[in-house]
């Protein structure tokens, strides 16, 4: 499975990360190799195989209904790169 | 002071030969007069450190004191602090001051633990050699000009250079293991969901967690103690009574059934490590244990399976990075778009872009079964292999590594030969399985580690292996010339 340069952007685009032509290359490149490595995985027939999707045999567990956290807005917030009267403040989406 | 262990400095402690707070200044003195050459500690905590001494003073005087109460400990920067800048080893992150504690943390700091500082790592733990890191490697205290192993590998230079007497990690592939391997350290990782992982900065959800990193396999068991137990804010935590891991450690281990796998020995193998690790498995058999080979024939496909489930899971966690909540933002963005790509684009190193851009991939319509899922079924085969193992004998050993610590910039650059340097140690968190290494000798002058595999929640006979090799061996004790 090689990449191409083109599909980099694709991908990039889809994880949504800024990258530089310049750099598109070099990242097919390595990409390709990593995906050539995890091509190995084909060799193996799996057709019966259950998959496993975390390490122990685990059921998701409830809790009781009740108010556990407390607000913290502040708190959170004050990490936050910019923020207005308690709101996250981003470029305009709307015209 | 800094020669002892943590079980020693406790002793200490309790009979009034230094107080927390000189212990404390010792080792700050340590990391200020010798970290310039290592570059370990991403944030050394001074003030808080000193504080958190008085009050673990205090505690020791009035007698309401455990035996952690006063010890130094270094954190993995992956943690969050309250109030600590919490980097991750990532630009990203460079600017963020957790507003709330891990559970790690909060653990071992009400056990009365001294944080001294937060220490480098590789970006977001992905890594195997720590050159991944936005503060700069970090160098081997055995040889500057070779790597400690990644990516908890500020927590292993710190404590093989003495400037803390144990420090956290945390292993998603070998990153505990594989730098306690290299820099001559006991490491341990505990079963998956021993340890909650509640304010531990995600990278691959199902794989990562928490453990020790020490100049002992007692100082593991304290440390382990005090890491382990039911969080219900992590809902993988599991609800099981933790043991007391020290109990047992002085118990003999004749009759212990050693599985040695078979391709854990082969081609890949510097023979310098397998002439170590056979030296190892020798003293095994001469403190009665009984030694048989066995087979995990997946192993080779450990690594392709680990490089497509660790990026799934990365580029699903990592997405929370988008520079509106926390963390880095672009300057100047045009619109939401370009502030999404753009703060991410530059505030994750390549490593990093790489792994996420696999993940995307392996999950992008049209690719899922053919990865993911494809990926998902050799896991179940993996883990299958070790349960019949286990139907054999009580522990697996064999190497950490397949070699001793390599070059500063020698892997660098190509992604799959480091990724190849986890071959030992990815199987166990593809499992679950609990995993230890503890030096075992010297490949031309640099540590080598033995790894000791065992069963879910078989930590307790993993550290009573390990002690038992530590009360007849001295690989453990070795100091790196120049931190004595």
């Amino acid at each position: 499975m090689s990449l191409a340069p083109s599909e980099v952007e694709k991908i990039a685009h889809l994880a949504r990360l800024a990258i530089n032509e310049e750099d598109a290359a070099a990242y097919a490149d390595n990409l390709s190799n990593i995906l050539a490595l995890v091509e190995e995985m084909s060799a193996v027939d799996t057709a019966d195989v259950v998959p496993m999707a975390h390490p122990l045999d685990m059921a998701q567990r409830l809790r009781p209904d009740v108010v556990a956290e407390t607000d913290q807005r502040e708190a959170f917030q004050a990490v936050a790169p910019q923020t207005d009267a308690g709101l996250y403040l981003v470029p305009k989406v709307l015209e | 002071m800094h020669a002892k262990t943590i079980a020693e400095l406790s002793a200490g402690l309790r009979a009034r030969e230094f107080s927390s707070e000189e212990l404390t200044r010792a080792f700050l003195d340590r990391i200020a007069a010798h970290d310039g050459r290592l570059n370990s500690f991403i944030t050394v905590t001074a003030e808080q450190a000193l504080d958190a001494a008085r009050a673990a003073d205090a505690r020791l005087q009035a007698g309401d004191a455990g035996p952690l109460t006063g010890v130094p400990i270094a954190h993995k920067d992956i943690f969050c602090t309250r109030g600590v800048r919490t980097s991750c080893g990532s630009k990203m992150l460079d600017n963020f001051a957790a507003p709330y504690e891990s559970h790690v943390t909060e653990q071992l700091g009400a056990a009365g633990m001294v944080m001294l500082g937060k220490t480098n790592m590789d970006e977001f733990a992905m890594g195997s050699s720590n050159e991944t890191s936005f503060y700069g490697p970090v160098k081997n205290p055995w040889d500057t000009e070779v790597v400690p192993g990644g990516s908890s590998g500020g927590s292993a230079a710190a404590v093989a250079a003495r400037l803390a007497p144990a420090a956290t990690g945390t292993d998603t592939g070998g990153s505990i293991r594989q730098p306690a391997a290299l820099c001559g350290l006991t490491g341990l990782k505990p079963t998956y969901g021993r340890v909650s992982r509640y304010g531990m900065i995600a990278f691959a959800s199902s794989l990562d967690q928490a453990g020790p990193m020490t100049r002992s396999a007692e100082d593991a068991a304290l440390l382990l103690g005090a890491m382990a137990g039911f969080d219900p804010r992590d809902s993988t935590c599991v609800d099981r009574e933790v043991p007391d891991y020290t109990a047992g450690l002085n118990d003999s281990i004749a009759g212990l059934k050693i599985g040695l796998p078979k391709e854990y020995f082969g081609e890949g193998l510097d023979p310098a490590i397998g002439k170590v690790v056979d030296a190892a498995i020798d003293e095994y058999r001469k403190l009665g244990a009984e030694v048989v080979e066995i087979s995990l024939p997946n192993t080779g496909l450990s690594v392709p399976t680990y490089y497509v489930v660790a990026p799934a899971e990365c580029s699903s966690n990592l997405s929370r990075f988008d520079g509106v909540r926390f963390g880095y933002r672009c300057e100047n963005p045009r619109d939401l778009e370009d502030l999404y790509k753009r703060s991410r684009g530059e505030g994750f190193g390549a490593e990093v872009k790489r792994r996420i851009m696999i993940g995307a991939y392996a999950l992008s319509a049209g690719y899922y079964d053919a990865y993911y899922l494809k990926a998902q079924q050799l896991r179940r085969l993996i883990s299958d292999d070790f349960k019949k193992a286990f139907e054999q004998v009580d522990v697996i050993m064999g190497p950490t590594t397949p070699t001793a610590a390599f070059k500063i910039g020698e892997k660098f650059n190509d992604p799959v030969t480091m990724y190849l340097s986890d071959i030992y140690t990815i199987a166990v968190n593809l499992a679950g399985l609990p995993g230890m290494s503890i030096p075992a000798g010297f490949a031309n002058g640099l540590p080598v580690g033995l790894q000791i595999i065992g069963n879910y929640f078989d930590e307790a006979r993993l550290l009573n292996a390990a002690h038992q090799y530590q009360q007849a061996t001295d690989w453990h004790c070795q100091v790196p010339a120049g931190f004595e």
